[in-house]
């Protein structure tokens, strides 16, 4: 493996780690939105939401910007084109990441009506920021992003491939949310609640389901290259995310109450190797390669460095965080 | 200044100066939340310090209702540096795609910091019930070291744009030889590093003593009040005389390597010895009008002697210029005459610390330390303009012009607009939810007295329980 691929690696860990934590994060605000006509249930779903992601959710968006640092330190000439096409939709998921984070802080300061706007934003702003950025990740997909950044601001990414995968961005995160909560609301003792989470889990797996068969043919016709990737290199990885989430689906169906968990997570990042499987060698399908768009060598041995030392000090900083979460030592 | 000509050219629809403006507000805005990132999580470290050791349970109080305030101003100050992460690519993007491989190590090593802060803070912040006595403490320390680190590698960057150093241009423009820790370690940052980490603590130090001033002022002088200004005005007032002296050091750093900026500044006309210092005044092609000046002053401040040569603007091409000299140069005198008027104030509380174990009692005193706040915050904005502004027309000085890297993308006035009222509202709102934290917090230890103001949200506060 050569060096630029070694740091493809590292980034996309970093946006596999975000898709679930970050992702997870989403997907309770957008279940904290819909449970809004769930009377008394809802209002229970909404304060085990807030408990759950009240510690955690500042730490789940650092990958956001770990990402962000690690595309244009290592591979400047991909970040340069995709910001300089993609402005539109990048612009609205910052807004979007700006409302969403400090709506979320204020509902806390607040109370009464200011409070229940600070949640709405709060849940609104959950949908639309995962959407714009699965129109940014669809559109990098259908190779709309050319090497010299004049891409369309607009038809690159409102177009079919891009907003299926908007979509697909937030009904996925809501199930992978609804799967985590639900484990939370029972070791919180609350049966009712996990009945809700877990129904409301089978119906985010049912529509991302349903999603990711319309994205199959999407990609068949917008996005050929990464199509025949991911039926040939990376087909067996696209095979182990099926069988992960038709056992995630399974095991709802039969109220199974533990394990679910990393299978959720396992079936997604199986589907994101699968893809980086598919869209090798290059960073933006069919214009940039990860060689292309690699930054100087002396750069990427210290991006690795970096990695190697975040590993050894971020890695168990974040399990102690998500020990001391689960068990239930940090309140408001 | 600044304000009239972000008013008069949307209507030359001019790219460049959005984006600039654009980055200019926002980083503004963002700056003052990273100062309270840096520097409150040591002022609560000290008053939980205080509690624990003496039993002191009005600096546990402190350390309490400051780290709830932190929680609302540490979100706020995480959404905007996302958003600025984003900008440096969507507003800059030629500069990111040529030079990002030579910087960018700062902002990855800023990765593990703000990591690291995240999660300490979430930590310290919910952890106040559940982790016993100095274990509770304990977790609050990486905080510190992480706002430390996390200033570093942030302004080692604009360091890096101000002095480039640790690659070798190719004849055909091509950067090579990138060395990423000598591209941090470059000349600028040895006095921008220390200089912004000193202003985190002045600005956040001066600005909470600044509040409990008021409420002194009003009336409030109990002991909990007295401490709450105590705890953050020392460590602000121990900050402000090495401030000065770093500062020192930048000017001669400034003078020494970029000559244009600190000509532009200094409104120096002529190269030549024996240079005038011009205090307040206007910069005109002749010189400073309307200022105070002495004589062979700025000659001494750059080499210690009237014998040294400044470099004149005249030395400088003119499309290398610096634009705005009269702004450059009372935004440079503002902020060293916001600094020294801060080190009176600290040195009369230091002496009266010292001789009486009380802080002054003369209600001037008091005053100047409402205001101080306020006029920390100005000072580093002054000083960020002079940085930001005085290297024009360069975003890498000597290497690529501003003009070059900003981007062709459309509608970027809108963005600008867009951005001031989100933030505006933003900041209101932050304020508010600040404002109302702290009231429910006198309300449960029983103080009759909220702060000072109108309190709009205190029925919905008590509605609630
Ligand atoms: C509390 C805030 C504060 C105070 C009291 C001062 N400064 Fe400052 N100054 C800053 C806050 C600041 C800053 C905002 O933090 C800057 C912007 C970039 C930087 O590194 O620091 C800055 C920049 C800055 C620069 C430009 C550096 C560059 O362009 O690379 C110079 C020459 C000085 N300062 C000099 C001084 C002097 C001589 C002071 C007093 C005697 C002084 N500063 C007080
Ligand atoms: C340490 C991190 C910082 C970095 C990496 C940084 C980077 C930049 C960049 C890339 C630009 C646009 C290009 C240019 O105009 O040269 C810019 C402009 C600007 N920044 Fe900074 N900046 C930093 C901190 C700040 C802060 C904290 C402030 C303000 C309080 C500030 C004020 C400005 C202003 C006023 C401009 C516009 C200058 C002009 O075009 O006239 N900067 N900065
Ligand atoms: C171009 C310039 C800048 C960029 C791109 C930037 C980027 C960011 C980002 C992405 C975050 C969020 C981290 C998180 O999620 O926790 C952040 C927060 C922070 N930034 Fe900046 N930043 C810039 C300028 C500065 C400057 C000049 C300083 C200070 C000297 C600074 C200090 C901080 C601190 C301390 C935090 C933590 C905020 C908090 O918890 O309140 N940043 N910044």
């Amino acid at each position: 493996m050569s060096k630029p691929d070694v740091v493809a690696g590292i980034l996309w860990l970093g946006a596999t780690l975000y898709a679930v934590f970050g992702g997870a994060d989403f997907g309770a605000g957008v279940l904290s939105l819909i449970s809004e006509r769930d009377g008394e249930l809802g209002s229970r779903a909404r304060a085990r939401i807030n408990r759950s992601l009240t510690p955690v959710w500042e730490a789940n968006h650092v990958w956001l910007i770990f990402c962000l640092v690690v595309l244009w330190t290592a591979f400047p000439r991909a970040f340069g084109p995709l910001m300089e096409t993609l402005y539109v939709p990048l612009t609205a998921a910052a807004i979007g990441i700006v409302l969403r984070g400090s709506a979320f802080a204020f509902g806390h300061a607040f109370s009464g009506r200011t409070k229940r706007r600070s949640e709405q934003v709060f849940g609104l702003a959950s949908v639309i920021t995962p959407f714009f950025m699965g129109c940014v990740v669809g559109a990098v997909a259908a190779g709309a992003v050319p090497a010299d950044g004049a891409g369309e601001p607009f038809s690159s990414w409102l177009a079919p491939l891009p907003i299926l995968v908007g979509i697909l961005f937030v009904t996925s995160s809501t199930y992978l949310a609804a799967v985590l909560l639900r484990d939370d609301a029972r070791r919180g003792g609350d049966p009712e609640l996990f009945r809700y989470f877990t129904r409301r889990a089978i119906g985010g797996a049912a529509v991302a389901g349903a999603l990711s068969v319309a994205g199959v043919f999407a990609l068949r016709s917008d996005a050929r290259f990464l199509f025949d990737g991911l039926t040939g290199p990376g087909l067996p990885l696209m095979i182990a995310s099926l069988l992960m989430g038709t056992l995630v689906l399974v095991g709802l169906v039969k109220g199974v109450e533990r394990g679910l968990r990393p299978l959720a997570a396992g079936a997604l990042v199986a589907v994101i190797w699968g893809w980086g499987v598919a869209q090798h060698p290059y960073l933006l399908p069919e214009n940039v390669t990860i060689d292309a768009a690699a930054g100087a060598p002396q750069t990427l041995t210290a991006v690795i460095i970096v990695f190697i030392f975040a590993l050894l000090i971020v890695g168990p900083a974040l399990i102690f965080l998500y020990r001391l979460s689960q068990m239930q030592v940090l309140e408001d | 200044m600044i304000v009239d000509v972000a008013f008069a050219l949307p209507l030359a629809a001019d790219n460049l100066l959005a984006a600039r403006e654009t980055m200019a507000f926002t980083l503004g805005f963002h700056i003052v939340l990273a100062c309270i990132g840096v520097a409150l999580p040591a002022l609560m470290l000290i008053a939980e310090y205080r509690g624990r050791k003496y039993d002191d349970a009005d600096a546990l109080n402190l350390a309490r209702r400051w780290s709830k305030a932190a929680a609302v101003l540490f979100a706020v100050g995480a959404v905007t540096g996302t958003v600025l992460s984003f900008e440096m690519g969507l507003l800059w993007p030629k500069f990111m795609e040529q030079w990002g491989d030579v910087f960018g190590t700062g902002f990855a090593i800023e990765g593990i910091f703000f990591f690291t802060e995240a999660i300490f803070i979430a930590i310290y912040i919910y952890g106040w019930n559940r982790l016993e006595g100095w274990k509770h403490f304990w977790t609050g320390v990486p905080i510190v070291i992480a706002g430390i680190g996390g200033a570093f590698s942030v302004v080692a960057v604009n360091s890096w744009m101000n002095q480039p150093e640790g690659f070798t241009l190719a004849a055909d423009g091509s950067v090579t030889n990138v060395a990423p820790i000598d591209a941090l370690l470059n000349n600028a940052t040895a006095y921008e590093f220390p200089h912004m980490l000193l202003a985190a603590y002045m600005v956040t130090g001066f600005g909470l003593a600044s509040i409990y001033a008021v409420g002194w002022l009003k009336g409030r002088r109990d002991r909990r009040h007295r401490l709450g200004f105590i705890i953050p005005f020392a460590v602000a007032a121990i900050a402000t005389p090495v401030q000065l002296y770093v500062g020192d050091v930048a000017a001669r750093g400034v003078a020494d390597h970029q000559p244009a900026k600190f000509a532009g500044f200094e409104c120096v006309q002529e190269t030549g010895p024996n240079q005038t210092e011009w205090i307040g005044g206007i910069c005109t092609d002749d010189g400073v009008e309307y200022g105070i000046g002495i004589p062979g002053l700025n000659s001494i401040l750059v080499g210690f002697s009237t014998d040294t040569v400044v470099t004149g603007l005249n030395d400088i091409a003119p499309d290398e210029r610096p634009p705005a000299n009269t702004m450059l140069h009372l935004a440079f005198d503002g902020m060293v005459g916001i600094g020294s008027a801060l080190l009176l104030l600290a040195g009369w509380f230091g002496w009266s610390m010292w001789r009486r174990r009380e802080p002054p009692a003369s209600v001037w005193f008091w005053r100047g330390a409402a205001v101080a706040g306020v006029g920390s915050v100005l000072a580093m904005w002054m000083g960020w303009i002079v940085t930001e502004v005085g290297r024009q027309p360069w975003i890498v000085q000597g290497l690529m012009r501003t003009e070059d890297a900003v981007t062709d993308a459309e509608g970027l006035w809108f963005v600008f607009g867009g951005a001031v009222l989100l933030y505006t509202a933003l900041g209101v709102i932050a304020y508010k939810a600040v404002r109302v934290l702290s009231a429910r917090d006198d309300e449960l230890a029983g103080i009759p007295y909220g702060p000072p103001g109108p309190e709009p949200e205190i029925e919905s506060v008590e509605a609630e329980r």
